[in-house]
C-alpha cells in the first residue's frame, strides 16, 4: 500500500476552513497523549486545561482580556501577511507601545484629565510604529529581510524596557524591585463591566477586527495589499507602489501591536515590569494563521489561543504542571496547522504506486 | 502509411519505439487518451497539435518524466517501463526541452560535464564536444560562458549534450520557436544528417510549413487523442491545420492602411536603459513612433531586450529622461504605470498568470486590477462591487471568454480564454495606445484569431498599437510596419511590404558576430582550434 499526495489543481474551499478545525482536534488528541505520559488522567487534565477556566464567573471576561492583545496584534499581522510582509517582531512593537504610553502615565502620576488616556493610546501607537518603521526602512531602502530585522529588534526592545524599569524609571518606593510605580487612575484603561478586568481594549480589538475586515475585503487599499501578496509583478503592472504598501503594512501592524502593549500595562498589569507579555506578539502569529489571515477569523483564533493561556495557568495550579504547557500546546497547534494546510492544495491518495494497467484501462473505457 | 515505411516494415524492420494505448489522466483533464504511435529508425516524425493537445505529456512519458496510467511502451520490440529520465537516456533516448537548463555563468564544456554522472566519461570531453559539433555542423566554442551565447547557440549546447550519449531517438520540443529563419535552416540540416545515420527524431511543433519541409511522418493530436497520421510532405498546410484544429480558422481582415496622417500616440526617442538584472539586456538608443490607427510590430528572438522594452514602455521600469517616452504628447518616462494609463495607454504583458492577471483572484477582481482608474470603479477608497462585476461580465460577453463566469479564478481558465479576457480588459478601456507583448503565445488557434481581429478593430477605431512578438507570421499578418530588436537595439521600422523574411532574419541574428552562413564557409570553424 502507498500513501501519496495528489495535486487538486485548485484550492479546496472546504479544507481552507476545515484545516484549522482538524488541526485543533489533532492538537487536543496529542495534548491528551502528553498529559497521559506525564502521569495525569488525560480526560481530567483536558477538562482542567480547556473547560474549567471558562466555568467560573470571571472565566469568560478573562478569556476576552487575554484575547484582546492577541486579536489586536493578529489583525495587524494578517493584513501584512496578506501582502507577504512578514512582521515577526510584533512582540517588540508591543513593548515599545507600552514604554511610550507608560512614559506619559508616569509623567502625570496621580494627576487627572480626560485627555491623559487618549494621549497614551496615541503615544503607544506611535511607539509601535517607530519600532516597525526600522524594518520598513531597511527593507525598502536596502532590501533587508524584514523577518530577521523585526525579530532581532524584539530583543532590543526587551533590553530597553529592562534598562528603564531597573534604571531611570524604577519606582523609588518599590523596595528595589525592577518595576515602575503603579499608573494613576487617570492613566488606567476604563473597565467595561464592574468586578471584572474586562477593559476598553477588548472593545477596541473587536472594532479593529471589523475595520480590518472592511479594509481587506472592500477597499482599494486592501485590494492592493492582496495583489502584492499574491502576485508582486501584477501589483507592479497595475501601478501599485510596493514600497508604500510595505511601509503601510509594517506601520499598521506596529501601531496595533503598540496599542495592545499599552492596554496590557494600563489594564491588567497597571505598571511597567520587565515581563509585560507572555509572548503575545509571537502567539499572535499563530492566531493570524489559525484565523486564515481573515480579521474575523482572527477573533475566533484569538479566543482559542487565549484559552491556552488560561488553561496553562489552571494546569499549573490544579495539576502542578509547568507553565510550559501553554507553549507546548501552541507549538503543537502551529505544527498541525501547517501540516493540515497541505490538504488545501493536495488530496491524500491511498493505493498502489503502480496502478494495474489492465484494470484501469477497462475502467476507463 | 507512406512508401518508405511500407518498405521498411516489409523488410521486417523492428520499430524503434511503439506506444500502445497510452493513457494519462490529470485532475480535470484526460491528457493522453489511448495514444498509439510507431517510430521507425531514421525517421523524422512530427508530433503535431495545438497547445494543450497532449503532446508534451506524451513525450514526458517517453522520456520517463511522467508515468502513464495505462498503456504499453515497446523499445526495439521489447516492453519497457521507463521510470525516470536517466533510464530513458540509458535506453538511448535524448531530449531537447523548450526551456533550456543551463548555468549562465559556466562555460559550454562545464555545462555539458555537469550532465554526465560517470566520471570516466568526462575524460576527453572537450575533444568529443569539438568532434560532434564539427561533424554535425553545430558550431560551438567549449570555452565560452553560456551567458554570452545567443539562444540558438544555447540550443546547440543542449543538442550536443544529447548527442554525446549517442541516442537512438532524439526528441525535440518546439525547437524553432527561439530561432531565426537562418538558424532554423541549419538546425534542419543537422537533424537530416542525424536521421540519415539512423537516429529517429520525434519533432514536436505546431508550425505546419516546417513540418512539411522536414518530417517523413506526422501524428496529429487533438484534445489528448490521435486524430490522424499522415505523410506531411503530401498534405497541404491548410489540411494539416484543419486536422489539428478541427475546424477552419479564418484569417483576420487586413487592416486598411489609411493615407491621412493621424496624431502620434507614442513617441520613443533615444531610449537607453541599463538592465538592473544580471545577464539582463540593456536597451540602447531606441527610437520609433506610433500613430493612431497604426500597428507596429517589434520582432526578434527571445531574450534580446523585449521584456526590458515592455517594462520601460509600461512604466514598470522608469527611464532616466522623461522625454524619452511621450504618450499622447506628454513626457511619460518618469511616470509609473498608473499615470501612463491615465494618459491613455494600456498594456498586455507577456506573462498571463502572475503579471497580467492574479491567478488566485476571480475574474471580477482581475477586471478591477488594471481598469479601476480608467473605468472609475472605486468610490471613497472602496471598491464598487456591482459596477466591477458588470465590467467583468462585459469583457466575458464581448470577448467570448469561456469559463465559469465572473467568479471563476483566473487560473481555472485555459490560456486562450484568459488571454482573451486580459486583452478584452485593456481594449474595453478604450486606450489611445495599446502595447501588447506576445498576444497569442500559447493560445489556441481560435482564440488567437479572435485576439488578432480585436487588435485590428481597435486600430481601425484610431488607437495606436505596438505588438512585441517572437512570432514573425503574426507580425506579418497584423502590422503595417516592422522593426527588429536585437541585443537591446532596435532596427529602423520599415513597411512590412518592403522587407523579405530573409532580411528580417538577418536583422534578428545579425549582431551576434558574423551572420551564420559566413561562419560555415570558413575552413576552420572556431571550435576546431581548441
Amino acid at each position: 500500500m502507498w500513501l501519496g499526495l495528489e495535486p487538486r489543481g485548485q484550492r479546496s474551499a472546504f479544507w481552507t476552513y476545515g484545516s484549522p478545525v482538524l488541526a485543533l482536534l489533532l492538537t487536543v488528541v496529542t495534548a491528551a497523549i502528553i498529559f497521559a505520559a506525564l502521569g495525569q488522567d488525560p480526560a481530567e487534565a483536558l477538562w482542567t486545561f480547556l473547560i474549567e477556566p471558562l466555568t467560573s464567573a470571571s472565566g469568560l471576561p478573562e478569556l476576552f482580556v487575554k484575547a484582546a492583545p492577541l486579536i489586536l496584534i493578529g489583525v495587524g499581522l494578517s493584513i501584512g501577511f496578506r501582502a507577504n510582509v512578514w512582521n515577526i517582531g510584533a512582540e517588540g512593537q508591543f513593548t515599545l507601545g507600552a514604554i511610550f504610553g507608560g512614559w506619559l502615565a508616569l509623567r502625570v502620576g496621580e494627576g487627572s484629565g480626560w485627555w491623559i488616556f487618549p494621549a497614551m493610546l496615541l503615544l503607544s501607537i506611535l511607539g509601535g510604529m517607530i519600532w516597525a518603521a526600522i524594518p520598513a526602512f531597511l527593507k525598502t531602502r536596502f532590501n533587508a529581510n524584514e523577518i530577521l530585522t523585526s525579530l532581532m529588534l524584539t530583543y532590543v526592545a526587551q533590553l530597553l524596557l529592562l534598562y528603564l524599569v531597573t534604571g531611570p524609571w524604577k519606582d523609588p518606593e518599590g523596595y528595589g524591585f525592577p518595576q515602575t510605580a503603579m499608573f494613576g487612575d487617570g492613566a488606567t484603561a476604563p473597565i467595561l463591566i464592574p468586578e471584572t478586568r474586562l477593559h476598553l481594549g477588548v472593545l477596541i480589538a473587536l472594532a479593529a477586527a471589523l475595520l480590518g475586515w472592511l479594509i481587506l475585503s472592500k477597499s482599494l487599499l486592501g485590494f492592493q495589499l492582496r495583489v502584492l501578496g499574491s502576485a508582486p509583478r501584477a501589483a507592479r503592472f497595475a501601478g501599485f507602489s510596493e514600497a508604500g504598501l510595505i511601509w503601510l503594512s509594517l506601520l499598521l501592524g506596529g501601531g496595533l501591536a503598540g496599542l495592545a502593549g499599552l492596554f496590557e500595562v494600563a489594564g491588567p498589569i497597571g505598571q511597567l515590569t520587565p515581563s509585560i507579555s507572555p509572548g503575545y506578539g509571537f502567539t499572535a502569529i499563530i492566531v493570524a494563521f489559525l484565523g486564515r489571515l481573515h480579521p474575523l477569523g482572527v477573533v475566533l483564533a484569538g479566543l482559542v489561543l487565549a484559552l491556552s493561556y488560561l488553561g496553562g495557568e489552571a494546569a499549573q495550579i490544579d495539576l502542578g504542571l509547568p507553565n510550559a504547557v501553554t507553549g507546548i500546546f501552541q507549538g503543537i497547534l502551529l505544527f498541525y496547522l501547517l501540516g493540515c494546510d497541505v490538504l488545501i492544495l493536495y488530496r491524500l491518495r491511498l493505493g498502489r504506486k503502480q496502478p494495474p494497467a489492465k484494470h484501469l484501462r477497462e475502467a476507463s473505457r | 502509411m507512406t512508401d518508405s515505411r511500407k518498405t521498411a516494415e516489409a523488410a521486417g524492420a523492428t520499430p524503434l519505439l511503439q506506444l500502445d494505448g497510452i493513457l494519462k489522466q490529470f485532475p480535470g483533464c484526460l491528457a493522453n487518451d489511448h495514444v498509439d504511435l510507431t517510430l521507425m529508425p531514421g525517421e523524422i516524425h512530427a508530433l503535431l497539435g495545438e497547445n494543450g493537445a497532449g503532446k508534451s505529456t506524451l513525450v514526458k512519458i517517453i522520456y520517463g518524466v511522467q508515468e502513464p496510467d495505462a498503456g504499453q511502451i515497446r523499445w526495439q520490440g521489447a516492453t519497457v517501463q521507463i521510470a525516470n529520465p536517466a533510464q530513458a537516456r540509458r535506453l538511448g533516448i535524448g531530449m531537447v526541452f523548450q526551456h533550456f537548463s543551463l548555468f549562465e555563468s559556466l562555460t559550454v564544456a562545464e555545462n555539458i560535464a555537469l550532465g554526465i554522472s560517470d566520471a570516466r566519461q568526462r575524460k576527453g570531453l572537450r575533444s568529443r564536444i569539438a568532434e560532434i559539433s564539427r561533424s554535425y555542423g553545430l558550431l560551438l566554442d567549449p570555452d565560452r560562458a553560456v551567458h554570452e551565447l545567443s539562444v540558438g547557440e544555447r540550443q546547440r549546447v543542449e543538442i550536443v549534450r544529447c548527442l554525446l550519449q549517442e541516442p537512438r531517438l532524439l526528441i525535440m520540443d518546439e525547437p524553432t520557436s527561439v530561432l531565426t529563419p537562418q538558424e532554423v535552416d541549419k538546425l534542419f540540416d543537422t537533424l537530416r544528417r542525424l536521421a540519415a545515420e539512423g537516429c529517429a527524431i520525434l519533432y514536436i511543433s505546431h508550425k505546419l510549413e516546417e513540418i512539411r519541409a522536414l518530417c517523413h511522418e506526422a501524428t496529429i493530436m487533438r484534445q489528448g487523442k490521435v486524430v490522424a497520421t499522415c505523410d506531411p510532405r503530401h498534405e497541404t498546410a491548410e489540411h494539416l491545420a484543419e486536422l489539428m484544429i478541427g475546424s477552419r480558422v479564418s484569417a483576420p481582415d487586413r487592416p486598411a492602411s489609411s493615407q491621412e496622417e493621424k496624431p502620434v500616440m507614442l513617441e520613443v526617442s533615444h531610449l537607453s536603459l541599463k538592465s538592473d538584472r544580471q545577464f539582463g539586456i540593456d536597451l540602447k538608443d531606441i527610437s520609433f513612433t506610433v500613430r493612431g490607427g497604426e500597428i507596429l510590430g517589434i520582432g526578434g528572438v527571445a531574450g534580446n531586450g523585449q521584456s526590458e522594452l515592455m517594462a520601460a514602455l509600461s512604466g514598470e521600469t522608469l527611464v532616466n529622461t522623461a522625454d524619452a517616452i511621450r504618450i499622447n504628447d506628454v513626457a511619460a518616462g518618469r511616470l509609473g504605470p498608473a499615470q501612463r494609463r491615465l494618459l491613455g495607454a494600456c498594456f498586455v504583458p507577456e506573462e498571463r498568470n502572475g503579471h497580467g492577471a492574479v491567478s488566485a483572484f476571480s475574474l471580477t477582481d482581475n477586471a478591477f486590477l488594471s481598469a479601476f482608474r480608467r473605468r472609475s470603479l472605486t468610490r471613497l477608497g472602496l471598491i464598487e462591487g456591482e459596477k466591477t462585476r458588470r465590467f467583468a461580465d462585459d469583457i466575458i460577453r464581448l470577448f467570448d471568454v469561456r469559463g465559469r463566469g465572473v467568479r471563476a479564478e483566473a487560473r481555472s481558465l485555459s490560456g486562450g480564454n484568459l488571454q482573451k479576457f486580459i486583452v478584452g480588459r485593456e481594449i474595453l478601456q478604450r486606450p489611445d495606445l495599446l502595447v501588447v507583448a506576445q498576444p497569442t503565445w500559447g493560445v489556441d488557434a481560435g482564440a488567437a484569431a479572435a485576439i488578432h481581429q480585436a487588435l485590428i478593430d481597435l486600430a481601425a477605431q484610431g488607437a495606436g498599437i505596438v505588438i512585441i512578438s517572437q512570432d514573425l507570421d503574426e507580425i506579418l499578418l497584423l502590422c503595417q510596419r516592422i522593426a527588429v530588436i536585437n541585443l537591446g537595439s532596435l532596427s529602423a521600422p520599415r513597411p512590412v511590404g518592403e522587407v523579405t523574411v530573409e532580411q528580417i532574419g538577418l536583422l534578428m541574428g545579425g549582431v551576434h558576430g558574423a551572420p551564420p552562413q559566413e561562419q560555415i564557409k570558413g575552413e576552420q570553424p572556431r571550435v576546431a582550434r581548441t
